[in-house]
């Protein structure tokens, strides 16, 4: 079957892995790139002209997000997390293994590939479980996994403890080239800390848990990777000793790479107050470690922006702050966080927002995509980053509506995201972006 | 202070002068409270103080006023000295204990503070185990909500009985020398007293094991030392914290023996400091951990004179907080 030729006439095309930064047009037929270049013929296409200003990049990828189906719909499901995903400028979220049942067997894996397909919008990739039911114990069926569609293993929400476990799954994993993803925390230095160890934390009288929880793991899973070369990624890294570990590493050549959140960039342990929606695991870190975050995104040492979108039910944050669970949202507010507080205030370039969005995560997952090289699926992310955007949380998609950042007012919208050439968002707030929702 | 308190010889329906008010309709903190508002509660206090010296220990002031003593935390002396206080205003007072109410059927505390506020009670008092369990009724009652221990958190009004007792003893706070010593980072009477007793101008120590120390003391505007001789060198009070049993299982310190041998206060370490040093503790004390039961009973220790005046400190919190005009409505 074949459909429409487009043509995205004069965006600014920003795609790190070909080298193209400036206006240009993107041809796509069959739902593939077909070309990009500067004044491309239409040639019997439709011609769709991207307004001034907007960016048109490779889809973004969200390499970390939770969507609770199977067991726990009443938080999220793939379909809702798949609609804020491309409602943030998502075309892929890869959603990690700690639903009811574990995501630990290729039953589970399949049933969230079919649900994914039925939602029809972001492209969904399972990341299954190192340890059966995710207890730390006896190694999945990775392989399995992997054939299943399986594109990382991760026992995310639990730390892999044992440091046998964790050397073991790097050197399996390594077999069918997938990374091992750890939530890096020594447990018993955690303590039961559920807010940032520190003077915030103790005129809140809520128990603290230091940086070097995250980095003495980092440290170890650093020293793994090097014994064994399986790739291992850091997953919500929020502490300025665990950059320091990794930045050790890479230098060594170390097969490690790491993810930061918007919040671990934007919020510091300052901001806390009593609100659950400003309580995550790892939790708002110091000022210091913040600034190491943006340093480390600056410098490339840092490989990728993940959101550790975690929906939970207004109910169950209703609480008292130590019964809350951990977690916030993230994917209907990453975009716009980046651009005002990482692109406008000259962080970073749009170029290697590029790259921790899109290139890298593709890289890192082996997934396709993460450029807009032709001959690849057209998922495309557009931006309208000068468009002002206030967060306003009542209008996610997603179920859920933990989030910090409702009410903040920030420079930088997604106009549209695209998967296999087809719109599947378009931002009808954004001025201009309406013309983007070709037929 | 308001006529309210002479009120038994009101006539009943006559509408007494307004009370003073505090700026926050609640008392979740001590930082909810400015130097004025401290010293207006200690001055209250001790007309306070004064009705339990009556024959007939009562007062009209809080007729016709509803408040719940919602105990979510075994306490004995702080729902009791509540209680008597409430009584002692006229307070029609309803107690919730953590063993009878609904959390223990899987309610949460949002859910029991709007049972609650169906029933439109005044004034909340909770005790409860979690930080900012206070912050969170607050934010969904329309009843005043007084802080009577929230976890790790604070305790308010323990700090403002201790001060109520050190001004009965010391002549001002300014330059005053307070050690504080225990278990500090778990103690939420620490936190309250520290906020209190540098607003009114004391110069706060706080001593105890490093495993035990404040995270971010350095930003408390306080000495902090493991030293118990330099703590208690010329201080004029001397503060115990309790050792929480409970916290020994987190490697804090080896043995009951040998925290008291480190900073257990006796009759011999407590030469270093004033002559005229006062000794305090907010309870339930262990003898022979935290201090010694020759100082805990002995002529320095003000640790049964801090549990009177918490009935005194309590009335007035109560007091001002309601900031009603009494008997409204009875005309």
């Amino acid at each position: 079957m074949t459909t429409q030729a487009v043509v995205l006439k004069g965006g600014l095309v920003v795609d790190p892995a070909q080298g193209i930064n400036g206006v240009a047009d993107v041809r796509i037929e069959n739902g593939r790139v077909a070309a990009v270049g500067a004044g491309l013929p239409l040639d019997g296409a439709l011609c769709v002209e991207v307004p001034a200003g907007f960016v048109v990049c490779p889809g973004f990828i969200d390499m970390h997000v939770h969507f609770r189906e199977p067991g726990q719909e009443h938080k999220e499901t793939i379909a809702t997390g798949a609609a804020a995903a491309v409602a943030g400028g998502f075309v892929a979220a890869a959603c990690m293994p700690n639903t009811d049942p574990v995501n630990d067997h290729v039953g589970v894996t399949e049933e969230i590939g079919r649900r994914a397909s039925e939602a029809g919008l972001a492209r969904v990739y399972p990341i299954g479980a190192v340890s059966v039911g995710s207890q730390g114990e006896r190694m999945t069926e990775i392989k399995a996994l992997r054939e299943a569609g399986c594109v990382g293993i991760s026992d995310d929400g639990h730390p892999v403890a044992s440091a046998l476990l964790m050397r073991r799954a790097l050197e399996y994993a390594s077999m069918f080239g997938m990374p091992v993803i750890n939530h890096c925390e020594e447990p018993s230095l955690a303590a039961g800390g559920v807010v940032h160890e520190g003077y915030r934390a103790t005129t809140l009288g809520l128990r603290g848990q230091p940086g070097v929880t995250e980095s003495i793991m980092v440290e170890r899973d650093v020293s793994l990777s090097g014994l064994t070369g399986g790739p291992v990624h850091v997953a919500h890294m929020s502490a300025g000793e665990s950059l320091r570990a990794v930045r050790s590493g890479k230098e060594r050549s170390i097969r490690v790479t790491c993810e930061v959140t918007p919040h671990h960039f934007i919020l510091t342990d300052e901001d806390l107050q009593y609100d659950t929606n400003f309580k995550m695991n790892p939790p708002l870190r110091a000022v210091a470690d913040r600034d190491a975050m943006l340093e480390g995104l600056a410098d490339g040492s840092i490989d990728a922006i993940a959101t550790d979108h975690a929906p939970h039910h207004a109910d169950e944050k209703a609480v008292e702050f130590d019964r809350a669970p951990f977690g916030i949202i993230g994917l209907e507010t990453a975009v716009s966080l980046s651009l005002d507080r990482l692109v406008h205030r000259g962080v970073l370039s749009t170029t290697r927002l590029v790259e921790l969005y899109a290139a890298n995560p593709a890289r890192i997952l082996g997934v396709e995509g993460g450029t807009l090289a032709p001959g690849g699926a057209a998922d495309i992310t557009i931006l309208a980053p000068e468009t002002e955007v206030e967060v306003a949380a009542d209008r996610f998609r997603s179920k859920a509506r933990n989030t910090p950042f409702d009410g903040w007012r920030l420079r930088g919208a997604v106009a549209a995201t695209i998967v296999d050439g087809r719109v599947v968002y378009a931002n009808d707030t954004v001025p201009g972006a309406a013309a983007l929702a070709w037929p | 202070m308001s006529t309210a308190l002479d009120a038994p010889g009101t006539a009943e329906g006559e509408r007494p002068e307004p009370a003073p008010r505090l700026r926050s309709r609640h008392l979740l903190s001590v930082g909810d409270l400015n130097r004025e508002e401290i010293l207006l509660i200690l001055d209250s206090a001790e007309a306070m103080k004064e009705v339990g010296t009556r024959r007939i220990k009562k007062v009209p002031t809080l007729r016709g006023a509803t408040v719940v003593n919602l105990f979510l935390e075994p306490s004995t002396r702080t729902r009791t000295s509540f209680e008597i206080a409430e009584k002692r205003l006229s307070a029609d007072t309803l107690n919730i204990a953590g063993g009878t109410s609904s959390l223990l059927k899987g309610e949460t505390l949002v859910d029991t503070a709007r049972t609650l506020e169906a029933m439109a009670p005044d004034m909340v008092v909770l005790r409860h185990s979690a930080s900012g369990a206070c912050h969170l009724l607050a934010g969904v009652c329309d009843a005043r909500v007084i802080n009577a221990g929230d976890g790790m958190h604070e305790h308010p009004t323990q700090a403002l009985l201790d001060a109520f007792t050190i001004r009965e003893h010391k002549p001002r706070f300014e330059g005053l020398k307070v050690a504080i010593v225990g278990d500090l980072l778990h103690s939420r009477v620490l936190r309250s007293n520290i906020l209190l007793l540098t607003e009114l101008g004391a110069k706060v120590w706080v001593c105890g094991p490093r495993t035990l120390m404040l995270p971010g003391v350095e930003r408390f505007g306080v000495r902090a030392t493991t030293s118990l001789d330099d703590a208690v060198a010329d201080a004029d009070v001397v503060m115990l914290l309790r050792v929480q049993e409970e916290r020994m299982h987190g490697h804090f310190f080896p043995s009951r023996r040998e925290y008291f041998t480190t900073f257990g206060l006796t009759a011999e370490r407590l030469r270093r400091a004033r002559p005229d040093v006062i000794v305090m503790h907010p309870g339930p004390m262990n003898r022979g951990v935290e201090v010694a039961s020759d100082v805990a009973d002995g002529p320095v220790s003000v640790i049964l004179e801090q549990v009177a005046n918490g009935v005194a400190v309590r009335m007035a919190v109560l007091y001002l907080l309601a900031g009603f005009e009494t008997n409204e409505g009875t005309a």
